[in-house]
């Protein structure tokens, strides 16, 4: 095998290793009230990142290198064009968060950094192999993130759940992988997919998707294997709450969608059952489960867990013949207007809770009267998360339904009318923040003079605001981009 | 006048959304800026509306005229298609008229807590998805803008709202939440199916490539979405609750034209698109409809509270609306968008008075009220008038949205059952008794005797300017109608004919 080195493909993943090393040492000769600097290395970091990318999209065409076990097409950059701005995002709603605790800055932009890197890395990998090591540099930055107040128990709490519950799904995907390699006799994607399409598959190969699956259940916190997940988003820190449930739950999707549409895609009578199971239970398990939490962060871990589930059920009905690109499209775009929401969500909630100094939802009552701006920004994300138009969240759940109505089969049907039950569903406790903060009374002892806020969380809740409007509006710059990235199939 | 044709539905959709983006430039300190910023906004929209109207080749109203179709979001087929015809035109005009008149009515009585700017922001919100429903040419089009006025009314009765606004804010929002998720799937369904989502398309195809099963099944799902809206019994419970909790002008928009997008869209998707499934449905529909005139009816009966009492009238009266569709036959769906003007003009006058008459007395308890006639004769008068074109007196706009949809019912499309739609039809003769009697007794107590002791000695205010502004336009309306339909009947006929693939 000839390794082939295109520095141009790899150029987006060196300038991020480079912006990683750099702010590591960097962070040593910056003193102590210096330390917003290391925030500006590695935001900067992040944007040139981008640079590569833009260039490498106006070349088009796919590169493959080490053998095809890393390949950039359109979809992978369109992948790491989102991670990249997501990274960027969470480093400007951190960075106050960070600044005013008492934290260790330095370290938690690398390690935010160094996970961004592992997604990355996914977004490209079409080899088992490189999956697992993105994966794993994807998670392991985040188990120190989520225990980052570090003399706070219910920090430590969700840092090692997160990593029991992380290292043990990650045995039960890799004993899973050793099997699909046994019967494939290949790690990468290209060899299994040849092995599935393949008369005469063993049952035993039925059981190695299983468990893979499974294991990737776990990261994306899929209903029955979500257990892990309210506890370490409310016990960790809040941007890394944010980070984890977009960025951190994008690189598990991004992980299935490779393992799925590009290796097992022809064995989909193995896969597609186990993942309808899981998404109409993460939908409706997630719903039902949010409507009792009267903690913003946990209400939004539920609501990420149905979020999941949504984005499931594209795959659960991809196996139909003409809906594979249409549901390959649909979760890519669905991933993209997530991650847009409810980063902006978290913003929100990271804003007013200067103020309030709780995460209770009661505690946002009459918010109207103290930040309108606020108010208004905080109700156009949960009302584009419960996917209300003319906000973005509406198009990601449209392809949704469009991808379901495409197969047309009668599971596909079932599911889509589950989808379009808990849609509503959801509607209740998202609009129940939404009550809180415009019809309720402000709670005693709540400040009412305006509230001001930091540029940076400013600067990330309009960019995330007018992403949500414009995406709402025109969809088609959004689905433009999915149907691109639909042509690396 | 090129210019005008291309762009002036686009403007009149879209106006309202710049005046929006105006009142929300505008500080809060400056209440009388916003307020005039609103109002001329309107009034600009509506001289767009104006020039379309004189426009509007009214011997063409069969086809869509004034249409803009250019591409929005190709990667789905769905495209930016406007235009309008003789069956969206009426309803288009009433959008209008009506939100000019909600502004002037809140000039100087904005409910509680106040916030004019928020309040008009919200109505200049719904205008821009009252006017794009009506002329949507594309589904995924049409529902962004029908979805698009569930928003401001969740807030205005949330915020704006009587004591109970939580829970009928969240009950209207959900309700109509699940059936547009189920009409949207409908709306996929028949993309899958027929390959386009233009509506002049689909109605065009009548049907010719989706079996009768299947016509059915998706029949059912737009069903859904439009009978929750309308509401028809028995989905008709948010409807009380949400009347009367909103504010008065959020009461007026609601059953003025929020109602009509429900049976619109009956007229303008579900019946040309899908014509063996509607012959399926008809006779559901229609007894749907009939129960919904008895319930209503009766339910009017049982209420103390005037603007419950006004909200269940308009159960009644979208069950006439609905038996007229449910008839499949030109007569019957003409009536049907007469009955929708009609109802519009007439109940939205209602609620308006209902809302002075709370102003003035603090209550809507009618056995607490009295004597309206002697203490305030103007509002009095109107009140009278409304409640007589209200219950049908010939000669007023009421009678041309009734008589006419019971007798479509005695003659239903072929393949309908006659025997089945007579009975409809002595079953809906027997609701119109009915609300005459409600209607009366409502009047007799509001109005007639003499103040109760409480009031007795009460400042009342009579029909001041701004209410004078508000509800003239409506009386003069509905006594043209009333004397001559064929302004209606008219511009709907040809279109009518068309639904049925004529």
């Amino acid at each position: 095998m000839k390794v082939q080195w295109d520095l141009h493909a790899l150029a987006p993943l060196v300038a991020m290793t480079v912006t990683i090393v750099v702010v590591l040492i960097a962070d040593f000769f910056f003193e102590y009230r210096e330390r917003f600097k290391t925030y500006q290395l590695a935001a900067f970091g992040t944007l040139a990142a981008l640079i590569p990318i833009i260039t490498l999209a106006r070349d088009g065409g796919t590169r493959s290198l080490f053998g095809g076990a890393f390949v950039v097409d359109t979809y992978t950059l369109a992948f790491q064009g989102f991670f990249l701005v997501v990274a960027y995002v969470t480093l400007l709603i951190s960075v106050d968060h960070i600044g005013e605790g008492d934290y260790y800055q330095g370290e938690f932009y690398v390690l935010v950094l160094t996970s961004t890197l592992g997604m990355m890395i996914m977004a490209g990998a079409r080899d088992l192999i490189t999956i697992f090591v993105a994966l794993e540099m994807i998670s392991i930055p985040t188990f120190v993130l989520a225990g980052w107040r570090k003399h706070d128990t219910r920090s430590n709490e969700a840092a090692v759940k997160y990593f029991i519950i992380g290292v043990l799904s990650s045995a039960v995907m890799l004993y899973g992988m050793s099997m699909v390699y046994g019967l494939s006799g290949s790690t990468s994607l290209s060899g299994i997919a040849e092995y599935a399409g393949s008369a005469g598959t063993p049952a035993l190969f039925s059981i190695a998707i299983f468990l893979t699956i499974v294991g990737f259940a776990f990261k994306i916190s899929a209903v029955p294997f979500h257990f892990w997940a309210p506890d370490t988003y409310d016990g960790a820190p809040i941007p890394v709450t944010a980070f984890l449930s977009v960025a951190s739950k994008a690189g598990g999707f991004v992980a299935l969608l490779n393992i799925i549409f590009f290796g097992f895609y022809a064995s989909h009578t193995s896969w597609q059952p186990i993942i309808w199971v899981l998404a109409a239970l993460s939908m409706t398990v997630g719903n039902l489960v949010a409507i009792r939490q009267t903690s913003i962060v946990r209400m939004l871990a539920y609501s990420s867990i149905a979020q999941g589930g949504f984005m499931l059920v594209p795959f659960a009905v991809a196996g139909a013949g003409s809906s594979k690109s249409a549901s390959f499209e649909a979760v890519v775009v669905y991933i993209l207007i997530y991650g847009a929401m409810n980063l902006g969500m978290f913003a929100c909630v990271i804003a007013a809770m200067r103020r309030t100094q709780s995460d209770e939802i009661s505690s946002f009552g009459g918010m109207s009267k103290y930040s309108p701006i606020l108010a208004v920004m905080t109700s156009a994300f949960l009302f584009s998360l419960a996917g209300i138009p003319p906000l973005a969240g509406w198009f990601a759940k449209f392809v949704m339904f469009r991808s379901v109505l495409d197969a047309g089969t009668t599971p596909a049907v079932i599911l889509g009318v589950i989808a379009a039950l808990n849609s509503v569903i959801a509607f209740f406790y998202y609009a129940g923040v939404a009550r809180a903060i415009w019809f309720r009374e402000t709670p005693e002892g709540i400040d009412l003079r305006p509230l001001k806020t930091p540029f940076a969380l400013n600067a990330a809740i309009a960019i995330t605001g007018s992403f949500v409007l414009i995406v709402g509006i025109y969809p088609q710059v959004i689905a433009r981009l999915g149907e691109l990235a639909g042509a690396a199939l | 006048m090129d210019w005008f044709d291309s762009w002036a539905l686009t403007l009149a959709v879209f106006l309202p959304a710049v005046g929006l983006v105006l009142v929300l430039a505008t500080p809060k300190a400056q209440e009388q800026t916003v307020k005039v910023v609103a109002l001329l906004t309107t009034i600009v929209t509506a001289a767009v509306g104006i020039g379309i109207l004189t426009r509007f080749n009214y011997n063409r109203s069969g086809s869509l005229q004034f249409v803009v179709n250019k591409s929005w979001i190709p990667v789905i087929d769905a495209r930016y298609h406007l235009g309008i015809d003789g069956i969206a035109l009426p309803m288009f005009a009433l959008s209008m008229l009506i939100t000019i008149l909600c502004i002037i009515y809140s000039w100087n009585h904005f409910p509680e807590p106040h916030n004019p700017k928020a309040f008009l922001a919200l109505i200049l919100l719904l205008e821009v998805g009252m006017n794009g429903t009506f002329v949507a040419q594309d589904l995924i089009l049409f529902f962004i803008f029908f979805e698009v006025v569930r928003l401001p009314m969740f807030f205005m009765i949330g915020v704006w709202g009587g004591p109970n606004r939580e829970y009928a804010s969240i009950k209207f929002f959900l309700f109509t939440l699940f059936g547009s998720a189920l009409m949207l799937l409908s709306f996929l369904a028949l993309y899958f199916k027929l390959g386009t989502f233009q509506i002049p398309e689909l109605a065009r195809l009548h049907g010719v490539g989706i079996a009768h099963g299947t016509q059915v099944l998706i029949f059912a799902g737009l069903f859904l979405g439009f009978a929750i809206k309308v509401p028809m019994f028995p989905f008709h419970t948010w409807l009380p609750d949400a009347h009367t909790e909103a504010p008065t002008v959020g009461s007026v928009i609601l059953a003025a034209v929020l109602l009509k997008l429900g049976t619109f869209g009956f007229i303008r998707i579900a019946l040309p698109i899908l014509p063996s499934g509607a012959q399926t449905w008809a006779p559901w529909i229609g007894l749907l409809a009939v129960i919904g005139i008895i319930y209503g009816a009766l339910a009017c009966l049982a209420q103390t509270d005037m603007k419950r009492l006004i909200a269940f009238s308009s159960v009644a009266h979208m069950g006439f609306v609905m038996l007229g569709i449910s008839t499949l036959t030109t007569f019957g769906i003409n009536a049907a968008i007469f009955g929708m003007v009609a109802h519009g003009l007439i109940t939205g006058l209602l609620f308006f008075i209902a809302g002075s008459v709370q102003h003035n007395y603090h209550t809507r308890e009618m056995s607490r009220l009295g004597g309206l006639l002697q203490q305030a004769p103007r509002m009095g008068w109107i009140l009278g008038f409304a409640v007589m074109a209200s219950l049908g007196l010939p000669g007023l706009a009421g009678f041309w949205g009734e008589f006419p949809a019971i007798l479509a019912a005695y003659s239903p499309a072929a393949g309908l059952s006659e025997g089945l739609f007579r009975g409809f039809m002595v079953v809906a003769a027997i609701g119109t008794v009915l609300s005459a009697g409600y209607l009366l007794w409502m009047y007799q107590r509001v109005a007639f005797g003499v103040p109760k002791d409480e009031f007795a000695e009460a400042d009342i205010h009579d029909v001041g300017p701004a209410e004078w502004m508000a509800w003239t336009p409506l009386i003069l309306l509905t006594l043209a109608l009333g004397i001559y339909p064929q302004i209606i009947f008219g511009v709907t006929d040809r279109a009518v004919t068309r639904i049925f693939g004529g």
